[in-house]
């Protein structure tokens, strides 16, 4: 069959079936999978040789990866080539390299995806490289937690994006409210929405995107967390998302929808847009990545706070990126010395720390930044507290748009108030157990 | 002689064979063995399981729906497509002053890439960025949820590809239209044909090699549209618009099994060959 001047819209639709023909041919060549790194003896502390190393990592953290990878060429003999890669691409471009074996020396990994990857083989195991860290402790216990499989350990954290609240000060004192008052259960986060809300013309309580499964288990899982109860069960087979808790905590959404409390767009928000809408500083208070804080107006009056319980406590999504060598890398003792030396105290200092990021680990917060920066201490202290779910199957039950979750709680947030969420949450578990 | 011609002719001819084999045939025959194997993608070929993929597309909830949407997405795209396309053709076929802006005026969009066009209508569409919403409040009107509901995401998304493609349509039908020669109006004038009835009676029925090639370009590219949906809608909301290509996408990329992927693309090859071949057939009849 021929298609004589194809124009463009069929090449591109096309495209899709040719990147799978692609695909196709790499795995094919890949089949009889075994080879990887030939037998290197671990040198425990890392070899600075003037080797070249390949690097990959994803656009959302791009910001953090680049100034660690810049000060580490300026610095070292090993020069490390960054590719950063469109953040919606990543799991494709990584999926695709690993069945192919063709994978950069050093690649980071959205840490919930982290699972499918270190069982997968995809990563060396570093167990005894870790092991043999002074500050080994003191590294982000939930990062490190998902890292690991079958007691190995295969990753360390390399960028953290924890789930936290924001709240426009400014607006909380036009409001009646305390801006040095932040809410500490999720009704009166809820109370504090409508009294911001309640300013009129284009103030709004809050937002979140309502149609984006990552933005919802990150944002709104930490209450679930604080209060006790948990989202899965301990091997990420099961979902736990119609306990009492959860409901709760989609009523409390649902009933600021109702009330026109959420700033318009939060119903087809699928996740390009959500963290666009508080700096331009009509928002109240809504629940954003920590990395935000680095990108926010300097003359905005913000304040930062735990995602509070239902009743209390405090909890947060431990996201952000994990990194590892990959089980195919010819260098990777050069590789561990960009590892230890990124989690070295002046690198997490003095490169993350002072651009207001959270570190890596959590035995530097009395640095000379955070003393003036009281906001990024409340998110670095989180780090202990949080929690990385672990799952194998995460991504496709949670962040793709046509999983499981994304039905269950947009029937508990927009659908009939009354609907049984136990069929759809029967195949979370069904997804989550494939 | 005949000899070294017909091994001049093999020899002329064995690149494009050589193309055809690497890049058609042995990806085909390697989407058919995938289709019939255990082939997740980080771990690759684990063996036959046939027919197993295929057993999982009937049991796939969003296969059927999926199924429904494309073709009714394709119905709207071809009908609006085909009709635009054509009366644009028509305005600007007259050399008249004026016309060579509108010919390049309307096939502007045609240069862009189709996921930069879509990012850009998402700009348009978007509550947080874009200056639609805006300008309804402006007019005093009720700010619209371009992608929030069913029938708005497939609609605006019909309006991006409309806009995308008329004109690219528009100037396959112009070329049709300038081959027919000027002298058969001139009869049909001087016989005292109206406007309409030289369009019935002599544009369309000569123009039909040009719309049949529309015809077939413009459903074959709907049934594997792809690009527009993943970036406008991600098949939202609520899986109201997600295509066939998506569920291949998500089968290989989201759900990393690139046998179950295969195994959706071998039956969506196997419909396309047959409305092809039907269409083919049914345009050659006409003759």
């Amino acid at each position: 069959m021929r298609f004589p001047n194809r124009p463009n819209r069929v090449r591109r639709a096309a495209s899709a079936v040719a990147v799978l023909s692609a695909a196709a041919l790499l795995a094919a060549s890949c089949s009889g999978k075994g080879g990887g790194a030939p037998d290197q003896e671990v040198v425990l502390e890392g070899v600075d040789d003037g080797t070249t190393l390949t690097m990959w990592t994803r656009a959302a953290t791009e910001a953090q990866s680049q100034a660690l990878v810049d000060a580490y060429n300026a610095s070292h003999e090993n020069q490390i080539e960054l590719t950063v890669i469109p953040t919606d691409d990543y799991q494709t471009r990584v999926g695709t390299a690993a069945g192919n074996q063709e994978l950069p020396d050093l690649f980071a990994l959205d840490v919930v995806f982290a699972p499918t990857f270190t069982t997968a083989g995809a990563y060396l195991d570093i167990t005894d490289r870790i092991d043999s860290l002074e500050f080994k402790d003191t590294l982000a216990p939930s990062h490190l937690d998902v890292g690991t499989a079958d007691g190995r350990r295969y990753l360390v954290p390399h960028t953290l994006d924890l789930s936290v609240l924001f709240y426009n000060k400014d607006l909380y004192a036009q409001a009646g409210l305390d801006p040095e008052q932040p809410p500490t259960t999720l009704a009166e986060f809820a109370e504090h929405a409508r009294a911001v809300d309640a300013l009129g013309g284009d103030v709004e309580g809050t937002f979140f995107g309502g149609n984006c499964g990552g933005c919802f288990v990150f944002t709104w899982w930490p209450t679930i967390w604080a209060e006790g109860a948990e989202v899965m069960n301990e091997d990420g087979t099961e979902s736990l998302l119609n306990s009492p808790e959860a409901q709760e905590v989609y009523a409390t959404y649902r009933g600021l929808v109702e009330d026109g409390i959420v700033a318009a767009g939060h119903n087809e928000e699928t996740g390009a847009t959500w963290t666009g809408r508080f700096p331009e500083g009509n928002i109240g208070v809504m629940p954003m990545p920590s990395t935000m804080l680095g990108l926010m107006p300097e003359d905005m009056n913000i304040g930062v706070a735990p995602i509070p319980g239902l009743t209390g406590g405090q909890s947060t999504f431990v996201g952000g990126d994990s990194i590892g060598i990959s089980a195919n890398s010819e260098h990777a003792n050069q590789a561990w010395d960009f590892l230890r030396w990124s989690l070295e105290e002046e690198q997490q200092v003095e490169l993350l720390a002072a651009n207001g990021d959270v570190m890596a680990r959590t035995d530097l917060a009395d640095n000379e930044y955070y003393a003036t920066n009281p906001n990024a201490v409340v998110m670095n202290d989180l780090v202990q507290v949080g929690r990385t779910p672990y799952s194998l199957n995460f991504g496709q039950t949670f962040n793709d748009p046509q999983g499981p979750w994304l039905p269950l709680v947009r029937e508990a947030v927009y659908g009939d108030a009354n609907a049984d969420l136990a069929a759809l949450n029967e195949d979370v578990t069904a997804s989550l157990a494939s | 002689m005949r000899y070294s011609r017909k091994l001049a002719g093999a020899a002329y001819a064995a690149p494009v064979a050589l193309f055809v084999l690497v890049f058609f045939v042995a990806p085909l025959l390697l989407v058919g063995r995938m289709s019939a194997s255990d082939w997740p993608l980080l771990s690759g070929d684990m063996g036959l399981n046939m027919p197993a993929n295929y057993e999982a597309i009937a049991d796939n909830p969003l296969f059927w729906p999926a199924v429904g949407f494309t073709l009714k997405y394709t119905g709207i795209v071809v009908v609006l497509l085909i009709g635009l396309s054509l009366l644009l053709a028509l305005i600007v076929a007259d050399r008249r002053k004026g016309s060579g802006f509108f010919r390049s005026a309307y096939f502007l969009p045609t240069t862009l890439g189709l996921a930069s066009a879509s990012l850009l209508f998402f700009g348009f569409y978007s509550p947080a960025i874009g200056p639609l919403d805006p300008l309804m409040e402006f007019f005093g009107l009720e700010p619209v949820s371009w992608l929030g509901t069913p029938t708005a995401a497939l609609w605006s998304t019909v309006v991006l590809i409309v806009w995308k493609f008329a004109g690219f349509f528009m100037i396959i039908l112009l070329v049709g239209l300038q081959s027919i020669p000027p002298d058969v109006y001139e009869a049909a004038r001087l016989d005292g044909a109206s406007r309409w009835q030289s369009f019935a009676h002599i544009t369309v029925p000569l123009l039909r090699p040009a719309l049949g090639l529309v015809l077939i370009l413009s459903v074959t590219g709907s049934l594997l549209a792809f690009d527009q949906f993943f970036i406008l809608t991600k098949g939202g909301p609520d899986n109201s618009t997600v295509t066939v290509v998506q569920l291949i996408y998500r089968e290989a990329f989201q759900r990393f099994d690139l046998g179950a992927a295969a195994a959706i693309s071998v039956v969506v090859l196997a419909a396309l060959l047959v409305l092809n071949l039907a269409q083919f057939r049914a345009l050659r009849k006409d003759h």
